[in-house]
């Protein structure tokens, strides 16, 4: 299977913060012609060509852009969600470490889109070594005249500006993001108000992911109906996945949306590795469903993955081979969140590092089907009470591999010792 | 003598000095603390209670809502950790990639647990959630720089390195 | 108008009600532990979670707001699983010890335990916070193990106070509210006015209980002579489960005496001493050209937090002694004198609405006048105890000489009221003439900042009046800003004023309100209504301390003030 590289297309051929170069591969013609037309026109370009969200929630992104166009008030603002937090994705670092103009543009043409005249790159820190790169694109593309004032003598202003995380996934989530730029913790906030009214400094604001903005230049250069060509008809487009884990080939790969998971995992990226088993997989980091080997035979778009229970979100595949316990990945996975949770809201905070605890013994071999049915329901209220989608997140793995690999579970209550969890060193606690 | 229970370790106050410049840059803009204590960390080892004290007097918030923020993001501190910081992923595409291995390692070179610092101050070993370098899994990032395809040879090399302070560009 | 449906029942609600707010209209509560009905909403605790149809996740109804045709089930079987599922995790971190905590009876995790019917044993390992509690502080008792986030605390501290003694620290699991660094209550800048503990739903955050040395000194067979500040007769009612607002002045005085007191004063009468001194030191200044504005001292609060923030406006505050303290003093140097009580064997005990009077009585400046401070909620404990039939009780009157207090003493409890006293008395001593129209309405009400000019004779006095302590911060600042030009003003640390203290039963603004009615009622109802009216203190100046101002008023009823910078380090 060969890449569609469109996101990707400039890759390797420009020199990345150089706007100049950008420029000569045909960058920023798109925002030229978004220019000089209609805010209103450039929504329903997007509307046609179907583009959805590529950070996780697979939301339409002419929609919020149409919420902050139509909010009242002359303060508007584009954010850049480069909070790339979910474990097993690279696909914004690649993005922004190859080709950061194209970024630049896709804000720029939103901010036309909406009337902002500012915006904001939320750059995780773990990723502060590509500071250099953002802050050299934007400062070539305000000498090309492509940001800034006046650009390209339309009368429109944009700028840029770079703000910094310090390490805390929740901040990927849109209003923690607009807390921790506001010098807050990053707490999310409770909607009603949504940010296409209150956002960011409470003004009307449009959050992006990196891809997603990624995705708005060629749009614009060649045409919706070109876009729509390419994916399926639910999600149309190009999608980077991830594919990380215990594959020969791991890396990002650009490809149409629709394509078949089991054909990525052993054509693109080479089966499995050292010749083991596959033992399961979990698409869409670790908020994602896992699943077993039976059913990975799978269309790799929005809808499908989620009809089939689990969710496709920022694209990563995580391959997981048969040398690994599922119990302990569950276990690893519990930890992450228990770890992450901002500690605001009673079911994340507390049922977080509860499940951890309980899918802990389970796995050590101290657990009980009493434990199992408490995971369950505890599950279910995390997902349905918490306050943000992290709290949501948390039950989905877990609930998803009972679902899935319930014969694991009865297997590690059954017996005391399983040598993949119970292995000494490395983290417990 | 083990500084990572001490809330009250001195700054000299040459720091603090430019730490307060630092800060006074940004009065009456709260929302600028995170540049403020980004700066500043350039200039402190980690934020005490009389960094925070002065950050607060310049930035003219309370030092409850600097220590608060501080608190909260992982990779700041308000206890000094060592010269080397070096951040362990234990993200699920490390850990099925061996992570667990990586971490004994560590631990057994530099004579400390997870989230310890070494008795001279030089290395902290921590652990953090996905660095977002997954192709080269196993990995690690040491202060800004990352390792990554690592085995328990080619991670006692690096550690090497850094003992002997003789870092490869 | 929206028109929904709730639990089977149409309501309909203005564009903008929560779904919380639409329900009590039917009478419907549902329960919540985060939300207050005078803060921001939080929607943390994610109790109050609803099921509405249509949604496939349960919304919480404190923030959600209603939409036509919405149909609400409030308590159905999903709902109540969640719920009970909450109260689960938030009771495996809870101390088990609900028999000895000083909430027991009256707290809010308690009651909705109780509501929700929890029969079962938890299914998690019991994990409390293991902290040990911070009692460093005279006021009040900081027990983090108990603490359930629901942030009013830090919103009170930290938004509507406009201090910030606590905030959270770290993240998750691992979350708790305290100070910075480690630091104990008493390193910090808070400044005792107890708002914290008005507004936590547990016992986390509670009065400092000093009942115990009321019964030892009483065993120990001391003269026991308390005063009763002017809020305590319109809140303690309030404490014993009354309407807020019931005045029990009588039954008070009697409880107190069955409870083993031997006097019971009035600090109504200390409220009019300090109009005299108070009263003449402003008409000094102005006379002299002395340091002005003059701003009121009777607030330890208020006091400390000047000490700290602004302690080059300490010369602005006047040098006399709040009520309390006066009385302390005469007590021990006049009363104890005549009624020839040895000093060891007295005891100057005080009943107030206030936390903050805890760490001003032991202020080294003020000698131990008073021994022991209990507030308005220890007193409704101590009644509790004793097994008195509080709403029987004949009323007794207080004790002579020190019983008696004007009408101008009793609005001291209400923001605006020291203002309106001091008025009183300064405009007949300046302009002799009798004052007909005794309710200066300018200075009355709950607006944060109240200003008004007086015509005193030739004198325009110019007053300004705030309460809580985010006004007394802006007011300091429009003070270095040359933006302040008054004559006299008054600052009260609680919202509301002394009738909202720290140490009264938890406040709201409706409760306050019924309280206000209560205190200008009682204003107006009594005999006599100016500081210099009063017989009793015209008997004190004649027999005891001469005039207003003179030596021995100085050396008993004036104190001075100390810088407290240290703390901001």
């Amino acid at each position: 299977m060969k890449e569609t590289l469109l996101l990707l297309r400039n890759r390797g051929k420009i020199e990345p913060g150089n706007a100049a170069d950008y420029i000569a591969e045909g960058g920023y013609e798109a925002l030229k012609k978004a220019l000089f037309i209609n805010s209103k026109d450039i929504i329903q370009e997007l509307k046609a060509a179907g583009l959805r969200g590529r950070g996780g929630a697979g939301f339409p992104t002419y929609r919020k852009l149409e919420f902050a166009s139509d909010a009242p008030g002359h303060v508007k603002y584009i954010v850049c969600n480069a909070d790339e937090g979910e474990p097993g994705t690279n696909k914004d670092r690649i993005l922004l470490s190859s080709d950061p103009c194209s970024i630049l543009e896709g804000m720029a043409i939103a901010g036309k889109a909406v009337n902002a005249h500012v915006g904001f790159i939320y750059l995780r820190a773990e990723y502060s070594y590509l500071l250099p790169i953002l802050e050299n694109a934007i400062k070539s593309s305000v000498k090309a005249n492509c940001l800034g004032r006046d650009i390209m003598g339309s009368g429109f202003d944009f700028e840029i500006k770079l703000r910094s995380g310090a390490g805390a996934y929740v901040c990927g989530e849109e209003t923690a993001l607009f807390e921790s730029i506001e010098g807050k913790r990053g707490e999310p906030r409770y909607r009603p108000p949504f940010p296409g009214i209150k956002g960011l400094f409470n003004k009307p604001t449009v959050l992006n992911n990196v891809e997603t903005l990624a995705n708005i230049p060629p749009i614009f250069l060649h045409g919706s109906e070109w876009y729509r060509s390419i994916g399926t008809e639910n999600s149309p487009g190009t999608k980077l996945f991830t594919v990380c884990g215990n594959v020969n080939r791991r890396g990002v790969y650009e490809f149409p949306m629709g394509v078949n998971l089991k054909e990525l995992i052993y054509e693109v990226c080479g089966g499995i590795e050292d010749g083991r088993e596959l033992l399961a997989v979990q698409t869409g980091g670790a908020s994602g469903a896992i699943i077993n080997a039976s059913q990975i035979d799978m269309t790799l778009d929005i809808d499908a993955v989620s009809a089939s229970g689990g969710r496709l979100g920022c694209g990563t595949i995580l391959v997981i081979d048969d040398r690994n316990c599922i119990l302990d990945i569950v276990r690893n996975n519990l930890d992450f969140f228990r770890d992450e949770s901002c500690g605001k809201c009673t079911p994340c905070r507390e049922g977080g590092t509860r499940l951890y605890q309980l899918v802990g013994r389970i796995a050590e071999g101290r657990g009980s089907i009493r434990d199992l049915e408490t995971i369950e329901d505890l599950a279910e209220t995390i997902r349905l009470t918490s306050l943000c989608g992290l709290g949501h997140s948390t039950a989905v793995p877990v609930a998803s591999s009972i679902r899935n690999f319930k014969s694991c579970f009865w297997e590690h209550i059954d017996k005391d010792y399983c040598p993949v969890c119970c292995e000494e060193g490395g983290y417990t606690e | 003598m083990r500084l990572e229970n001490s809330y009250s370790y001195k700054t000299a106050s040459s720091k603090l000095v430019q730490v307060a410049e630092i800060a006074s840059r940004y009065m009456g803009r709260p929302e600028m603390l995170m540049k403020v204590i980004i700066q500043a960390q350039q200039v402190v080892p980690a934020f005490s209670e009389e960094v925070a004290a002065v950050i607060a007097r310049e930035m003219e918030i309370p030092q409850t809502q600097v220590y608060s923020f501080i608190t909260f993001y992982a990779m700041l501190s308000v206890k000094p950790r060592g010269k080397y910081i070096i951040r362990m992923c234990k993200s699920a595409p490390c850990h099925v990639k061996g992570a667990r291995d990586i971490v004994r390692t560590l631990e057994k070179m530099l004579h400390i647990r997870m989230g310890e610092t070494t008795e001279d101050n030089r290395f902290t070993l921590e652990y953090c959630p996905c660095l977002g370098i997954c192709e080269i899994s196993p990995a690690v990032m040491i202060n800004n720089r990352t390792y990554g395809n690592l085995t328990t040879e080619s991670v006692r090399t690096i550690i090497k390195q850094y003992i002997r302070e003789d870092i490869e560009e | 108008m929206i028109k929904l449906m709730i639990d089977g029942e149409s309501v309909l609600a203005e564009e903008g009600t929560t779904i919380l707010e639409a329900a009590r209209k039917l009478n419907v509560s549902i329960p919540t532990l985060c939300h207050h009905e005078d803060q921001s909403i939080k929607a943390v605790c994610r109790i109050c979670v609803v099921e509405v149809e249509g949604q496939t996740l349960l919304p919480t109804a404190c923030n959600t707001p209603v939409a036509d045709g919405m149909t609400v089930r409030t308590a159905s079987p999903k709902v109540l699983k969640a719920r009970k599922n909450i109260m689960e995790l938030i009771l495996a971190r809870h101390p088990q010890n609900c028999l000895i905590c000083s909430k027991n009876g009256s707290c809010e995790l308690q009651k909705t335990a109780q509501d929700l019917n929890l029969n079962q044993d938890n299914r998690y390992q019991l994990q409390d916070r293991k902290v040990t509690a911070d009692t460093s502080s005279p006021s009040l008792v900081r027990d983090m193990s108990k603490c359930i986030l629901c942030g009013r605390c830090t919103e009170m501290c930290g938004q509507i106070q406009d201090i910030g003694v606590m905030a959270k620290e770290n993240r998750g699991f691992h979350t708790v509210i305290v100070p910075p660094y480690g630091k104990k209550l008493t390193d910090t800048t808070c400044v005792n006015c107890g708002q914290c503990v008005q507004v936590c739903p547990v016992g986390a955050l509670s009065i400092k209980d000093d009942t115990q040395k009321i019964y030892d000194s009483i065993s120990a067979g001391k003269t026991m002579v308390i005063q009763m500040a002017p809020s305590v007769r319109i809140t303690l009612a309030e404490s014993l489960g009354a309407k807020p607002g019931s005045v029990t002045t009588g039954k008070i005085i009697h409880a107190l005496k069955k409870i083993g007191f031997d006097k019971v004063f009035d600090s109504d009468f200390s409220a009019d001493l300090t109009i005299m001194e108070e009263g003449s030191e402003f008409l000094k200044r102005l006379k002299e050209g002395g340091t002005l504005p003059l701003i009121t001292s009777c607030c330890p609060a208020w006091v400390k937090y000047c000490e700290t923030y602004a302690p080059d406006f300490t010369n602005h505050l006047s040098t006399a002694k709040s009520p309390q303290q006066m009385f302390g003093s005469v007590i021990k140097h006049i009363f104890a004198v005549n009624e020839n009580v040895p000093k060891e064997n007295l005891c100057s005990v005080s009943v107030m609405p206030c936390t903050a009077k805890k760490f001003e009585c032991q202020r080294p400046e003020m000698k131990d006048d008073v021994d022991i401070v209990i507030t308005v909620q220890e007193l409704a404990k101590m009644i509790r105890t004793a097994g008195i039939d509080f709403d029987n009780l004949e009323d007794v009157p207080f004790d002579a000489p020190f019983g008696l207090g004007s009408g101008a003493a009793q609005i001291f409890g209400i923001t605006g009221g020291v203002m309106e006293a001091a008025l009183r008395t300064v405009y007949e001593v300046v302009t002799g003439e009798n004052l007909e129209l005794l309710d200066f309405h300018q200075v009355r009400g709950f607006e944060g900042l109240k200003e008004a000019t007086v015509q005193v004779g030739d004198l325009e006095v110019k007053v300004a009046v705030v309460h809580g302590l985010s006004n007394a911060k802006q007011l300091l600042k429009r003070m270095r800003d040359g933006q302040a030009d008054y004559h006299f003003i008054e600052v009260m640390s609680c919202p509301g004023g002394c009738i909202g203290g720290g140490g009264n039963a938890p406040t709201t603004k409706k409760k306050l309100q019924a309280r206000r009615d209560a205190i200008y009622r009682e204003d107006q109802n009594l005999p006599i209504r100016k500081s210099h009216e009063n017989p009793y203190v015209m008997k004190l100046y004649k027999d005891y301390l001469g005039e207003p101002l003179s030596e021995r008023s100085h050396k008993l009823l004036h104190t001075q003030y100390i810088s407290r910078r240290d703390l901001l380090r």
